[in-house]
C-alpha cells in the first residue's frame, strides 16, 4: 500500500513467488460466490475484520485474499495476466505510480468504476479520483488510501541545534516553501549534535519538493517535459543545495542503513507521509519514543497510495464491483485508518471523528488527523504520466546518489540519471 | 539395472520359464517353445525400449521447462515486446542485439560480471583444493569439519546477503567499526566500484568454498594411497605430494568445478541485487552484473525483447567459453 516496499525481504521473494501460483479456484458449493482480490504487502482489509463485516452481511459471498509482498513483483504479474486474460483476481489492486500507465494503455480491460452502483464520485478527494480516469472519461479505479506529507522531527536534536521544538512553531518556520525547510537545515548544520545530519537522504527532500507541484513530468498534453520541468528543476537543486550544504545523513530510504539510522538516531527529520508514522515507530523503537513529532511539510504534497480496480474479463464482476464500493466507502475507510493507519482517500472519511480527531501517541500525541487532513486537502491534482515511477527511481538512485554517495559533480549525476531515463523509456 | 546386461539376457530363459521336457517330443512342446521365443522376443523389446520410457519424463519436462522457455526467449529477443502486452510481438530482426553492442550499461555489466566472477571464482577453487587437502588428512571429527563446509551453502542467498549487507555497512557496519579499532577510516563499501565488487566477491567465496572443497574432497579419496607411498618413499613432501600428485589426479574435477563456477558467476543475481537492495547495482552500476541487467530491463523497465536478448548473448558467452575450456582441456590432455 505503500509508495515503495522496499527489499526487507528474507522471505518476500519466496513469498511472492508462491503467491503468484496460488490457484484461483472458486468452490461452486452451494451457491456461494468466491471473491478474490489481489493485494500486495499489507492492505489490512483482513486485519480491520473487514472481510468477515462484508461476509456477515452477505452470506453468499466468500473472499479470498492473494497478497504478493513487494509491489514489484506483484505489478509485473498483474501485467502478463491483463494481457493474457486470464489468472486475474476478481479485484486487482493498483498503486498510484502504476495506475496511470493502465489509465493510458489498459483502459477497456477495467470495469468503469465512475458507471458502478454504490460509488459515489462526490465522496473521494477530487484529486484522488482525477488519477484513475482514462482520456475516454472512464474511471478504472477508486480509491483506497492515500499519503498524505508532513516532516517528522526529533524534539530532542532540535533542541540542542537551536530550533524550534513545538510543532506549531516547527510547521510555520517552514510553512508555504521547500527552500525554508533547507534553509532550516542550514540553521540545524551549525550548531548540529556531533554526528547528527539535518535529513536522512536527499532523495526524500526530492520527492517531498516535487510531489507539491502539479505539473512534473508530464504536461497536460502527455508529453514528457522532465528535463525541462520547473518541478524537476527546482527539486533538484534543492536536493543540490542540501548535498552541498552537507546536511544529508547520505542515506538511501528502506535500505537498512536507513533503518539502522532511525535506531541510533542520527539525522533529526524525515519528509513522511502518513503511512511512514508507523515504519518509523518501529525502526526508532523504545529510545525514540517521544523524541518524534510531526510537524505539517512545507507544503501539501502525496506519496503513495493505492486504487482498488475491477478487470472486465471476471467472472463475478457484479459482485467484485459492489465489494471494491463497499470497501473503498467512507466508513471502511474510517475503520481501516483506526486499525492500520492507512490514511482515507474519501473526503467524507476525513470529517469522522475518529479520523478527525486521531493523534499518535508515539509521536508526542501529535494530532496526525488534523495535520494530514488539512494536507489531504491542499494535494495539487498532479499531471501523471506512465512513466513517472522509472523516472522518478532514476533520478533518486542513480543521479542524485551519485552526487550524494559518490562525490560526483551534479552535472554528472544529472547527465546520468538522463541518460539511464533515456534509455528506460526507448522503445 | 542397465540395458546391457538385459540384452543378454533372452539366451538364458528367464527366471520362472517352464523347462522344456525333452523326452515327449510334440506339438506341446512345440506350442511350449513358440511361447519361450515369443516371451523372449517381448522381453527384448521391453529390455530395448523401457529404458527410453523410464528416462522420457525428464525429457518431456525438459522440453516443456528448458527448451521451450530457451527457444521462445529467442524468438522475443528478436521482437520489440514490452511486459504490458506480452503477446503483441513486433518484428525488430536483428535489432535488440545491435542495440545491446552499443549499449554502455551493457558493457558496463558484462564488465562487472567478468571482474566480479573473476575475484569470486579464482579464490575460491584455490581455498576449495586447500581445505580438501587439510580434510583429506586424518583428524578427529572430520565429519564435523565436512558438514560444517557445506553449511553456507545450505545457507538461502537472501539471508547470507543480508547479514553481509550490515556488515559492509557505511555507518554501523562490523568491518569498518573493526578498522576504526586500528585506526583505518571507514569505507563506503557500496559506493565504490571495486570495494562493492569485492563485497559481493565475498559473499559468493562464503557461500561456494565448502561446495567445492567436498567435491575435490571426493576426488582426492579417490587416488590410490600407493602413489602417496611411494611419492613419500621417495622422499616428497606433503607440499610436493600435493603438487605433484594430488592436483595431477584432480585435473578433470578442477575442471568440472571451474566450468560450474563459470557458469554461475555469468548468471550471478541474487547477490549483488540484495547487497544494494535495488535492480540498479550501485549508484552508477558499478556492479550490476548482467543478469541483474536483465532484470532491470525485463522486469522494471518492460523491454521484454531486450531482457530476452541479454539472455540469448549470456548463453552465447557461455557456449564460447565453453568452447575454450574445451579447446584448453584437449591441450592439456595432448601435453599430458
Amino acid at each position: 500500500m505503500h509508495g515503495r516496499i522496499h527489499p526487507c525481504l528474507t522471505i518476500s521473494l519466496a513469498a511472492a513467488l508462491l503467491a503468484g501460483c496460488a490457484s484461483d479456484s472458486s468452490d461452486g458449493t452451494d451457491n456461494k460466490v468466491t471473491l478474490s482480490i489481489g493485494v500486495f504487502g499489507v492492505f489490512g482489509y483482513k486485519q480491520a475484520g473487514l472481510y468477515d463485516e462484508y461476509e456477515k452481511l452477505n452470506p453468499h459471498v466468500k473472499i479470498k485474499e492473494n497478497s504478493t509482498e513487494r509491489n514489484e513483483d506483484y505489478y509485473p504479474a498483474l501485467l502478463q495476466h491483463l494481457s493474457a486474460g486470464s489468472g486475474l483476481d476478481d479485484i486487482q489492486a493498483v498503486e498510484v505510480s502504476n495506475i496511470n500507465e493502465l489509465a493510458t494503455i489498459q483502459a477497456a480491460k477495467f470495469v468503469d468504476m465512475a458507471k458502478a452502483e454504490g460509488v459515489e464520485e462526490s465522496s473521494y478527494l477530487p484529486w484522488k479520483w482525477e488519477q484513475a480516469k482514462a482520456e475516454d472519461g472512464r474511471v478504472i479505479g477508486v480509491g483506497t488510501d492515500i499519503g498524505p506529507m508532513g516532516v517528522c522531527y526529533r524534539k530532542d536534536l532540535f533542541a540542542k541545534a537551536g530550533l524550534p521544538t513545538e510543532r506549531a512553531e516547527v510547521g510555520t518556520m517552514w510553512r508555504g516553501d521547500w527552500e525554508k525547510y533547507v534553509d532550516a537545515g542550514e540553521t540545524y548544520m551549525k550548531n548540529a549534535p556531533k554526528g547528527t545530519s539535518f535529513m536522512d537522504g536527499a532523495a526524500g527532500l526530492y520527492n517531498g519538493s516535487i510531489s507539491s507541484y502539479a505539473e512534473k513530468n508530464y504536461n497536460a498534453d502527455g508529453e514528457l517535459i522532465y528535463r525541462k520541468s520547473k518541478a524537476v528543476k527546482a527539486s533538484w537543486e534543492l536536493a543540490m543545495r542540501a548535498i552541498e550544504g552537507k546536511m544529508t545523513a547520505r542515506l538511501k530510504q528502506f535500505d537498512t542503513a536507513w533503518d539502522q539510522a532511525y535506531a541510533n538516531g542520527t539525522f533529526a527529520t524525515v519528509v513522511c507521509p502518513s503511512w511512514m508514522l508507523g515504519y518509523i515507530k518501529e525502526k526508532s523503537g523504545k529510545k525514540g519514543e517521544n523524541q518524534w513529532d510531526v510537524a505539517p511539510a512545507p507544503k501539501p504534497a502525496n506519496w503513495g497510495g493505492s486504487f482498488l480496480t475491477v478487470p472486465e474479463s471476471g467472472k463475478n464482476k457484479d459482485e467484485a464491483v459492489k465489494l471494491a464500493a463497499w470497501l473503498t466507502a467512507p466508513r471502511q475507510q474510517a475503520k481501516l485508518f483506526s486499525a492500520q493507519a492507512s490514511f482515507p482517500s474519501s473526503a467524507a472519511a476525513l470529517e469522522l471523528p475518529e479520523v478527525k480527531g486521531a493523534k499518535h501517541g508515539y509521536f508526542g500525541n501529535a494530532p496526525i488527523g488534523e495535520i494530514f487532513s488539512s494536507a489531504a486537502k491542499g494535494i495539487p491534482t498532479a499531471i501523471l504520466g506512465p512513466k513517472d515511477q522509472i523516472i522518478g527511481q532514476n533520478i533518486s538512485d542513480v543521479g542524485i546518489l551519485q552526487v550524494e554517495q559518490q562525490g560526483k559533480s551534479p552535472e554528472a549525476g544529472w547527465k546520468a540519471a538522463v541518460k539511464k531515463i533515456n534509455d528506460a523509456v526507448d522503445e | 539395472m542397465t540395458s546391457e546386461r538385459l540384452d543378454t539376457a533372452p539366451t538364458a530363459p528367464p527366471q520362472g520359464a517352464v523347462p522344456l521336457p525333452p523326452l515327449r517330443p510334440g506339438p506341446a512342446a512345440g506350442r511350449e517353445q513358440r511361447r519361450a521365443a515369443r516371451r523372449s522376443r517381448r522381453y527384448q523389446r521391453d529390455a530395448r525400449w523401457s529404458p527410453y520410457a523410464l528416462i522420457a519424463p525428464f525429457f518431456v519436462f525438459f522440453a516443456a521447462f528448458g527448451l521451450f522457455p530457451l527457444l521462445y526467449t529467442g524468438w522475443a529477443s528478436l521482437h520489440r515486446v514490452s511486459l504490458h502486452t506480452p503477446t503483441r510481438m513486433e518484428w525488430a530482426g536483428l535489432h535488440n542485439y545491435t542495440r545491446l553492442l552499443e549499449d554502455e550499461f551493457f558493457w558496463n555489466a558484462l564488465r562487472n560480471t567478468f571482474t566480479i566472477g573473476l575475484i569470486s571464482t579464482v579464490p575460491q577453487l584455490l581455498m576449495a583444493l586447500g581445505l580438501a587437502h587439510l580434510l583429506n588428512y586424518r583428524l578427529h571429527g572430520s565429519m564435523f569439519f565436512r558438514v560444517a563446509m557445506l553449511t553456507p551453502y545450505a545457507t538461502s542467498v537472501a539471508a547470507a546477503t543480508l547479514v553481509f549487507a550490515m556488515l559492509y555497512g557505511r555507518d554501523f557496519g562490523m568491518i569498518n567499526w573493526a578498522l576504526g579499532l586500528v585506526g583505518i577510516d571507514s569505507i563506503d563499501w557500496e559506493s565504490g566500484t571495486w570495494t562493492s565488487q569485492a563485497a559481493v566477491s565475498t559473499i559468493v567465496i562464503w557461500r561456494w568454498t565448502g561446495y567445492n572443497a567436498l567435491i575435490y574432497l571426493a576426488a582426492m579419496q579417490a587416488v590410490p594411497d600407493d602413489l602417496y607411498e611411494s611419492a613419500a618413499l621417495d622422499g616428497a613432501s606433503r607440499w610436493q605430494q600435493f603438487i605433484h600428485v594430488t592436483i595431477p589426479s584432480l585435473r578433470p574435477t578442477i575442471l568440472f568445478t571451474v566450468v560450474v563456477s563459470t557458469i554461475g558467476a555469468t548468471q550471478l543475481f541474487g547477490e549483488p541485487l540484495l547487497f544494494g537492495g535495488s535492480q540498479t547495482g550501485g549508484a552508477s552500476h558499478q556492479y550490476q552484473t548482467l543478469g541483474l541487467y536483465l532484470y532491470e530491463q525485463g522486469w522494471f523497465n518492460y523491454h521484454l525483447g531486450r531482457a530476452a536478448a541479454i539472455a540469448w548473448s549470456m548463453f552465447l558467452i557461455l557456449i564460447v567459453i565453453g568452447l575454450l575450456y574445451w579447446l584448453v582441456a584437449r591441450r592439456l590432455r595432448k601435453s599430458h
